[in-house]
C-alpha cells in the first residue's frame, strides 16, 4: 500500500467516523420522544416504503419539479456505482478496477456520464427555479437565512461534483488515448468527450495532474457531501427511507387515541372502578397530556422533523396559509428539528438534569399557529416523503387544553356546550327530534 | 330506535343525524331530504333521537381528549344497548369519527356516508334516478376533508352526479388536493386567526370560477361555510349551494 492509499485510507476513516458519530447523536435525539410503537403491518410498510420513497410516487404531482427530482435522484443511485469503484481505486490502487466487465463497463459509464449531465442539467434548472424565478413557496419567511443557504449550497456542491466527475474521465481518457502509465482503455464517454479537447495542447504530466486533482476533489468532495448532508435538510435522502417505512397507514381522519386518557374516563364513568386498578398494572407515567416541547412527541414525530426537506409542499397546501394565517406546517417541523438539537446539544453540553427554560411551544410555535389548522389533511397528504405535520399540531393542541386550559374562549364555550347539552352549541338535547316535526 | 326496540325490531339501518343535522336550520334540511330518500326506497331505518349525543369530534380536534372519550364512551353505550350494526350519517365528521376512532374504545360498527348508501341503493335497483330536475345545470363538487383526503371518498358523491344529468365541472383543486373550506379541526366555532382573506371566501371565489349554477357538497359544515362564502360575494341570486341528498330528493320530487 502507498502513501496516497494510506492517506485515502485516513481520510475515508476520518470522513465516515464523523459521519456515524453525527448519525448517532441524531438517533439518539430522536429517541428523547415518547414510544410508539409502529412495528405492524411490515408488509404494508415495505409496500410504503418502495412506493413513496424509493419509487418517488408523490413527487410526480408537481410534474416539472417531479420529473427533475428523479433525474437527480436516479443520478445519486447509479452514479455511486461509480464511487464503489473510486474508493476502491483509492484503497488499493486499482484504476477502472470494474473495466474487467468488458463492454458492460463501458455502457456503465456512458450511462454515468449521461446521468451526471442530467443532473447537472437539473440542479441549474433548480438554482434557477429557487432564486430567479418567483415561485411562492420558496420565499417565505421560514426560509430566509441558512434555510435558504443550504439548499442553495447542496444544488452548487452537485454541481461542481458533477462537473469533477466530467473533467476527471476527460482527462482519464486523454491520457488512456495517449497510453499514459496505467491508464487502461476502458469506458465510453459520450459527454466528457467534448471537454477533451481543452487537454489536447497539453503535456502528459499536465493532463495527469489533472486527473488527478480532479479525482481527489470528487471523491473528498462526496466525503464533505456525506458529512454536510447530515447537519442539512437534504438527510431526507437517508431519512426518507425509515421516515416511509414508519409512516401513519391509519385513516388520516383517525387521530391518536389517548390511552391514559381511556383509563380516567374510564373510571369516572364507571363508580365501582378500583380507582388503583390502573396504576397497579405498572403502566408508567405518561407524563404531560398533549405535548409542550419536543420531547413530549413521540419519536416517529421528530424523525420526521429530522427528514423534512423543507420543500414546503405541504405549506403551500395549507389553507390557513393560502388566506394569510401565521401557520405554515413547513414551518411546524422546522421548528421541530431546531428545537430537538438544541436539546440534543443542551444534553451535550450539560449533562441531562440542565432545564433551559424553553418549550417546544411559545419559544417557537406560537398558540396562534397551533390554533389557525383546520386538521384538514392537505399538508400530510401534499408530503412527498410522507410527514405529517397535523400530529404535532394536534399534540401542542392537547397539551394547550388539557394542561393549561387555555384554548380560545369561543372553544372552550363549545366544549362547555358538548359536555352540558350533547352538542357544540347552546341546544337543548329535549330538541334533538324537532326536525322531524318541523315542515 | 328506543320504540323500535320496545317492539322488538332491528332497523336494516341507523342514520345518525349528527348535531348540525338536528340542530342547524339549514342543516335540517338536508336531515329530511335524506329521510324523503330512505323513506321512498323503503329501508328501514331508526334515529337515536333524544338518545344521541355530539360525537364529540370537535373536541377531539380542538385537543379536549377527555371531553371527546366521555362523549364517545355515552354514544357506544348506547349503541352497543340497541346492538347497532350499520350506521349512515349524512356528516362526514361524525362518518369520520364514528368509523375511525369509535373501534379503539369498544364501538365497532359498519359506517357509511349517505352518498355512498345513495349510490349503493342506486346500484342494488332499489332507487332510480329521473336526471331532469338538473339537466344542462353546471355542477361542481367541494370534497369534504372528513370525507375525502380522511376516508378517501371521492367517488360515490361524484357517481350521484352523474345520475343527475347535470355537467360536472371540477375546481382545480379537487379530490386529494381538495381545498378545506375552512370549518374543520373545530374553526366552525370559533373566529378565525387573522389572516389576508377567510378560508371559505377563497374557496367559494374558486368554486364561482368554474361558473357553476350549483356548488354541491356532502357536508352540513361545508354547507354552511360555501353558503357564507356565496353570501359574502353577493351570489346568493344565481348560485346554490346543496346537499347531494336535497339534489336527490328534488330530482325525485320528493
Ligand atoms: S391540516 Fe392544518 S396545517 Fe395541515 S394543511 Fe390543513 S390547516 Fe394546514
Ligand atoms: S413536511 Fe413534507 S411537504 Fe412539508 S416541507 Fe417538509 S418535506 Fe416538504
Amino acid at each position: 500500500m502507498g502513501v496516497p492509499n494510506l492517506i485515502f485510507l485516513v481520510i475515508l476513516l476520518g470522513a465516515f467516523g464523523l459521519f456515524g458519530k453525527n448519525l448517532m447523536r441524531i438517533r439518539r435525539n430522536i429517541l428523547l420522544g415518547r414510544d410508539v410503537d409502529r412495528t405492524d403491518q411490515a408488509g404494508k410498510r415495505w409496500y410504503t416504503l418502495f412506493r413513496v420513497a424509493l419509487g418517488q410516487g408523490k413527487m410526480v404531482t408537481r410534474p416539472i419539479a417531479g420529473f427533475l427530482h428523479i433525474l437527480v435522484y436516479a443520478g445519486f443511485l447509479i452514479i455511486n456505482i461509480e464511487v464503489l469503484e473510486i474508493v476502491l481505486d483509492g484503497l488499493f490502487g486499482t484504476h477502472r478496477l470494474f473495466s474487467v466487465l468488458g463492454g458492460t463497463y463501458d455502457t456503465l459509464i456512458a450511462c454515468f456520464e449521461v446521468l451526471a449531465l442530467l443532473v447537472l442539467v437539473s440542479c441549474a434548472i433548480f438554482l434557477v427555479r429557487r432564486n430567479v424565478i418567483n415561485i411562492k413557496r420558496f420565499g417565505m419567511k421560514e426560509m430566509s437565512g441558512w434555510p435558504k443557504s443550504d439548499a442553495n449550497l447542496i444544488l452548487i456542491f452537485e454541481i461542481v461534483l458533477m462537473s469533477a466527475l466530467l473533467t476527471m474521465n476527460a482527462s482519464d481518457a486523454v491520457l488512456q488515448a495517449r497510453g499514459f502509465g496505467h491508464y487502461v482503455t476502458a469506458g465510453s464517454f459520450p459527454v466528457s468527450e467534448f471537454i477533451q479537447p481543452i487537454f489536447s495542447g497539453l503535456t502528459d504530466d499536465s493532463v495527469f495532474a489533472v486527473e488527478r486533482i480532479t479525482w481527489w476533489f470528487h471523491i473528498i468532495g462526496i466525503f464533505g457531501f456525506l458529512n454536510y448532508i447530515i447537519v442539512s435538510k437534504h438527510l431526507h435522502i437517508m431519512f426518507a427511507f425509515p421516515n416511509t417505512y414508519y409512516s401513519n397507514l391509519e385513516a388520516k381522519g383517525r387521530f391518536t387515541n389517548m390511552e391514559a386518557v381511556t383509563s380516567e374516563v374510564k373510571m369516572m364513568m364507571d363508580p365501582t372502578a378500583d380507582p388503583f386498578a390502573a396504576d397497579a398494572g405498572g403502566e408508567e407515567d405518561a407524563g404531560v397530556f398533549g405535548a409542550k416541547d419536543a420531547t413530549d412527541l413521540n419519536w416517529v414525530q421528530l424523525l420526521n422533523a429530522y427528514t423534512c426537506t423543507e420543500c414546503g409542499r405541504c405549506t403551500s397546501e395549507c389553507p390557513a396559509n393560502i388566506t394569510g394565517k401565521e401557520l405554515s406546517p413547513r414551518k411546524i417541523m422546522m421548528d421541530t428539528r431546531d428545537r430537538i438539537e438544541e436539546i440534543g446539544s443542551n444534553l451535550d453540553k450539560h449533562g441531562a438534569d440542565y432545564i433551559d427554560g424553553k418549550s417546544l411551544i411559545d419559544d417557537y410555535i406560537s398558540r396562534e399557529e397551533i390554533w389557525a389548522c383546520t386538521s384538514c389533511n392537505a399538508c400530510t397528504q401534499a408530503c412527498p416523503v410522507n410527514i405529517d405535520p397535523l400530529s404535532i399540531i394536534l399534540d401542542l393542541r392537547r397539551y394547550a387544553v388539557m394542561e393549561e386550559s387555555s384554548a380560545p374562549t369561543e372553544l372552550n364555550m363549545m366544549f362547555t356546550n358538548v359536555e352540558n347539552n350533547g352538542a357544540p352549541w347552546q341546544m337543548p338535547a329535549a330538541d334533538r327530534l324537532n326536525w322531524a316535526e318541523e315542515e | 330506535m328506543a320504540q323500535m326496540a320496545a317492539e322488538g325490531k332491528q332497523p336494516d339501518v341507523l342514520f345518525w343525524v349528527g348535531c348540525a343535522g338536528s340542530f342547524d336550520d339549514r342543516a335540517k334540511k338536508i336531515t329530511k331530504a335524506f329521510v324523503k330518500i330512505l323513506h321512498q326506497v323503503g329501508l328501514s331505518y331508526a334515529v337515536l333521537g333524544t338518545e344521541e349525543s355530539c360525537t364529540g369530534d370537535p373536541a377531539k380536534r380542538g385537543g379536549n381528549e377527555f371531553l371527546f372519550q366521555m362523549q364517545a364512551m355515552m354514544n357506544i353505550e348506547v349503541l352497543n344497548a340497541y346492538e347497532i350494526k350499520r350506521i349512515v350519517t349524512t356528516c362526514p365528521h361524525c362518518f369520520n369519527t364514528i368509523k375511525n376512532e369509535y373501534p379503539e374504545l369498544g364501538g365497532e360498527y359498519e359506517v357509511v356516508h349517505h352518498t355512498q348508501l345513495i349510490q349503493e341503493l342506486i346500484e342494488n335497483g332499489s332507487l332510480t334516478i329521473q336526471g331532469g330536475a338538473f339537466k344542462g345545470k353546471k355542477i361542481t363538487f367541494h370534497d369534504p376533508c372528513y370525507l375525502g383526503r380522511a376516508n378517501n371518498v371521492y367517488d360515490a358523491p361524484r357517481s350521484l352526479m352523474q345520475k343527475l344529468d347535470a355537467e360536472l365541472v371540477e375546481m382545480k383543486r379537487c379530490r386529494t388536493n381538495g381545498l378545506c373550506c375552512g370549518a374543520g379541526g373545530a374553526q366552525m366555532f370559533k373566529e378565525p386567526e387573522k389572516g389576508a382573506k377567510d378560508i371559505n371566501v377563497e374557496r367559494t371565489e374558486e368554486a364561482l370560477s368554474t361558473g357553476a349554477d350549483i356548488i354541491a357538497t356532502g357536508c352540513p359544515f361545508c354547507n354552511t361555510m360555501m353558503t357564507d362564502g356565496i353570501k359574502s360575494k353577493e351570489r346568493e341570486g344565481d348560485v346554490e349551494v346543496l346537499d347531494l341528498a336535497e339534489m336527490i330528493a328534488q330530482a325525485q320530487d320528493l
